[in-house]
């Protein structure tokens, strides 16, 4: 299989490596970098569980190359968490049990992530458009949405005050 | 949280029993750090797959592997040949080999397996592999499998029965013949897979210089995984150590040990290394271990004022080829007609037929889903003949706790009442119900339904009785004032972990933070049963009560002696102790030292052992099964609207209260209970396995239809304490008693919306579609 050079921004960092043509975004991030962070939980593109940013929007990186994020920026759940401190939607999901087993946790951060950086106050329709394709088997959904919804207020209080 | 370990002014014991606590673990699963089995990556490890039967049912005749261990980086290969022990739950039903010998049963059973340098080589490996075989003839509904001349899959099991149970007690049909109202009624439930998002997989480490085996895999139940081990590896107990690490959930499919860890032991020991197997989604459903599935006949007499006054039921399900949890299953399926209601004339006719296809197990909510289904749906049926209010039905069999059914079960706390009247309030199901439901304005019909529910609090009697206490755990107590807390119970997302460390902090008045737990290592933990019948929170937090109890004495006893006081006079106020309310007293760490003086490190243990009259009766062979110390007891209503276009049913709202005994966490009560809840609408809405000639062809998150976000309704969720007398603070358990209603509970909804009773779930919309257009093509005619 030929290999490829990759270079994009994983987590804010630039990377650069060297990629077979055939290897999917999510089993590079697990295999090749142990970023375990990203789960696998189908056989490709059902569950939601591997969703990571692309250039801010979440994808499947079960069914997304790894040579085609060429020049973009991926994310992932490990660079939520900055010095130290959880994201609001980490804090969300924790604080309201929006996370019971934990295994569906990093996609739907992630999918959660994307929404409310394009949807500061997103409606509970918003919200279940949004993480409709990703599965939880635990919490019904309910204290998802409640996770979903405490994160947009945590973002909507700690906005700056606008200068007088 | 930090705000919670700030100094107080008033020393006071620190609350953390009936609080809103998020997990212990939270943090680790959400900023991805959590690590279950297949994220624990090591380079050394070879990568593992499995070769799989294309046959429903054959003799096997020869596995030749000789070429697939040829290929490249292949580097060792496991048949039938390498174990010739058998696995099972109950001694008496170890039928099931890790990998098939002589004859394979189900398509997608193991057949051989292969560890090489990489997935791929082993992938390819598996395409090497040639299996001859002899077909036989396959049964794929429990019909065809005990019907005169079928082969009999299993050379114990004569006619491909599992097991049949029958009792009859009080005089069932006298009071039938009593009864003003008798109806009969057939039920049929569809097979369900649990699903749980994380795939199986094992990691086992074989230490060749010591003959030491290390297996981390997906498991509820460790302990059960270490004796199998041992039993299929013949390998000493005191040789292997099996670790549980973070697991994507379980929901009973995990509450025996599975073929991927005894394959990756096999694998592990034979190419004297490590070897690393993660099995995908559809091999997934076909390790199964779902709920089967069931024929329920149901036959239930009332008097007019709505007194149940006999019960029969008859109950066939299709087991699958293997025992697994099947007898346990087709008894609890009987016991669980009890000890909700008050019965005194029941009888029960229950048959687990063996079939070709992959084996069912321990579902949440284990054996009482489908009877529920039957009976809650059957009360409804009468209560409409009769002209009576399904809730006053319901209020009239109420039990009285404390007492013992007919078929001897303890019962005593019951909540019931009040979870009936909160959700008729809440719901407000008057109105709804009397006045006629107003359609909505897009035309859909609207209706309401209820049903009730119960479940035990773990299981009184284990499945390996070996007359150790039923839990221990262990606090370990350091020169730095941390407590650690080890436990065998499986932290499986439920929060058990977090629940133990509340009731340790409880006991002893100390903050949460100051306590560690290390849970499921054999090596470090005291062995536990494991996380199945709802038994953590009552059997091991009861133990640790006890644990936390026996330190805070050590501790009262090392404060006594150095404030020079009697021990009975030692006031105890968290993180100060003190023998007046004049002394400003010692600090927790001062304790700490004056404590460990003597003796070092202190290790003090809880122990928790049910009581004999907990342990079901012996009017009939198999009635332990149900026996518990405590029941929980759900109430809830459905409200739905059907879009008779379509036959889509929308489920709108869900009112739902648990009498949990008392919530310990409240957070994470209310997620058991709507996790609970919406599982049951899985079942009842839309899940369902499939199988084409025995091959699985719903095994994906596809076809399988698990309800998503934008399927799932609102769950109003309220909970009652009844504060049982033996739970930990009165706890009973939270995580399985409210599965059962919803399915009962739409139907009655959907009956309430369209007239039209559904009896086969999932109520699907080309069913219901199916019975609109009948009624309708009917009233043409007529």
């Amino acid at each position: 299989m030929s290999k490829r050079i990759l270079t994009c921004t994983l987590n804010g960092r630039r990377h650069d490596g060297v990629v077979p043509g055939n290897i999917l975004l999510l089993d590079y991030l697990r295999e090749k970098l142990l970023m375990t962070g990203t789960k696998t939980g189908c056989d490709g593109g059902e569950c939601g569980l591997c969703t990571v940013l692309i250039d801010g929007a979440p994808i499947l990186s079960c069914l997304t190359l790894a040579c085609s994020v060429e020049g973009k920026s991926v994310e992932t759940i490990e660079s939520l968490e900055q010095g130290g401190r959880l994201a609001a939607i980490q804090e969300g999901f924790h604080v309201k049990l929006g996370s019971q087993c934990g295994y569906c946790t990093p996609g739907y951060i992630m999918a959660a992530e994307g929404l409310l950086r394009r949807k500061r106050e997103p409606s509970v329709d918003e919200i279940k458009d949004a993480l409709g394709s990703n599965i939880c088997r635990c919490t019904g959904y309910v204290k998802i949405i409640e996770a979903v919804q405490y994160a947009a207020g945590k973002i909507r209080d700690e906005r700056p005050a606008r200068a007088a | 949280m930090n705000e919670r370990v700030k100094p107080i002014a008033v020393p006071q014991p620190v609350r953390s029993v009936g609080e809103y606590i998020p997990m212990v673990d939270g943090p680790e699963k959400v900023t991805g750090r959590a690590k279950y089995t297949a994220d624990i990556l090591d380079s050394a490890a070879l990568e593992a797959a499995i070769f799989r039967s294309p046959y429903a049912h054959a003799e096997i005749l020869e596995v030749d592997v000789s070429e697939a261990l040829a290929m490249p980086g292949v580097r060792a290969i496991v048949t039938g040949d390498d174990c010739d022990m058998t696995y099972g739950v109950l001694p008496i039903a170890y039928t099931e080999y890790p990998l098939a010998r002589e004859r394979t049963r189900y398509k997608g059973e193991p057949i051989a397996a292969v560890a090489a340098d990489t997935i791929q080589a082993a992938k390819a490996a598996l395409a090497k592999i040639k299996l001859k075989v002899k077909e036989l003839p396959a049964y794929f509904t429990a019909k065809a499998s005990k019907a005169p001349g079928a082969v009999q899959l299993l050379e114990q099991r004569p006619g491909n029965i599992e097991r049949d149970v029958f009792f009859d007690l009080g005089e069932v049909d006298k009071s039938f013949a009593d009864s003003d109202l008798v109806i009969e009624h057939v039920f049929h439930a569809a097979e369900v897979c649990q699903a749980q998002t994380e795939m199986h997989a094992a990691l086992a480490d074989y230490d060749a210089q010591r003959e030491r085996m290390t297996v981390w895999c997906s498991t509820q139940v460790p302990f059960y995984v270490h004796l199998m081990l041992s039993r299929c590896l013949k390998m000493d107990k005191a040789q292997i150590r099996v670790i549980k690490p973070f697991i994507g959930g379980g929901f009973g499919c995990r509450t025996e040990t599975l073929q991927v860890e005894l394959i990756c032991g096999l694998l592990a020991r034979k190419a004297r290394t490590r070897v690393r197997l993660v099995v995908n989604r559809e091999e997934t459903f076909i390790t199964h271990r779902g709920r089967p599935e069931s024929d329920v006949r149901m036959k239930m007499g009332m008097t007019k004022d709505g007194r149940i006054t006999a019960v029969e039921m008859e109950q066939d399900q299709r087991g699958g080829a293997y025992s697994s949890y099947g007898i346990v299953t087709i008894l609890y399926a009987g016991s669980m007609l009890f000890a909700i209601y008050d019965l005194q004339h029941v009888r029960y006719i229950g048959r687990r037929v063996l079939t070709n296809t992959p084996p069912c197990g321990a579902f949440r909510g284990h054996g009482t889903v489908n009877t529920r289904f039957a009976f809650e749906s059957l009360l409804d049926m009468l209560a409409e003949k009769l002209g009576l209010d399904p809730l006053e039905v319901r209020r009239k069999n109420y039990l009285k706790a404390p007492t013992y059914t007919i078929n001897d079960l303890m019962v005593n706390s019951y909540g019931l009442p009040d979870c009936v009247d909160w959700v008729e309030k809440a719901s407000g199901w008057k109105a709804k119900r009397t006045s006629g439901f107003a359609a909505r304005t897009d035309g859909k019909k609207r209706g309401i339904g209820f049903a009730c529910s119960h479940y035990i609090s773990g299981a009184s009697k284990p499945v390996n009785w070996t007359g150790e206490p039923h839990a221990t755990v262990n606090l370990k107590l350091d020169f730095d004032g941390s407590i650690t807390l080890l436990t065998g119970a499986a932290e499986i997302g439920q929060g058990s972990s977090t629940i133990l460390v509340q009731i340790a902090a409880e006991v002893l008045g100390l903050y949460m933070e100051r306590f560690r737990i290390i849970a499921s290592d054999s090596m470090l933990t005291p062995k536990d049963n494991g996380s199945y019948s709802s038994r953590v929170t009552f059997m091991v937090g009861n133990a640790a009560i006890q644990a936390a109890q026996n330190l805070k004495a050590v501790l009262v006893a090392a404060a006594a002696k150095r404030l020079e006081a009697r021990p009975e006079d030692i006031e105890v106020l968290g993180e100060v102790y003190r023998a007046s309310s004049q002394d400003k007293g010692l600090t927790f760490q001062e304790v700490v030292i004056e404590a460990l003086k003597d003796g070092g490190t202190l290790t003090v243990k809880g122990n928790f052992n049910t009581i004999p009259e907990s342990w079901g009766g012996k009017k009939y062979r198999g009635s332990a099964i149900g026996g518990t110390m405590g029941f929980s007891y759900a109430a809830q209503a459905v409200q739905v609207a059907v879009d008779e276009e379509t036959g889509e049913v929308e489920v709108e709202d869900v009112w739902v209260a648990h009498d949990c005994g008392k919530a310990l966490n409240r957070l994470t009560v209310e997620g058991q209970i709507q996790g609970s809840v919406w599982m049951g609408m899985g079942q009842a809405m839309s899940e369902e396995t499939e199988y084409y000639h025995g091959l699985p062809v719903m095994a994906n998150f596809l076809d399988y239809r698990i309800p998503t976000i934008a399927d799932s309704p609102p769950i109003h969720t309220h909970i009652v304490e009844s504060n049982d007398p033996y739970g930990p603070f009165g706890a009973k358990e939270a995580g399985e008693g409210s599965l059962a209603g919803f399915i009962p509970a739409v139907a009655n909804a959907i009956h309430h919306a369209t007239g039209l009773r559904f009896d086969d779930t999932p109520f699907t919309p080309d069913k219901i579609f199916a019975a609109l257009d009948k009624r309708a093509r009917n009233a043409k005619k007529a």
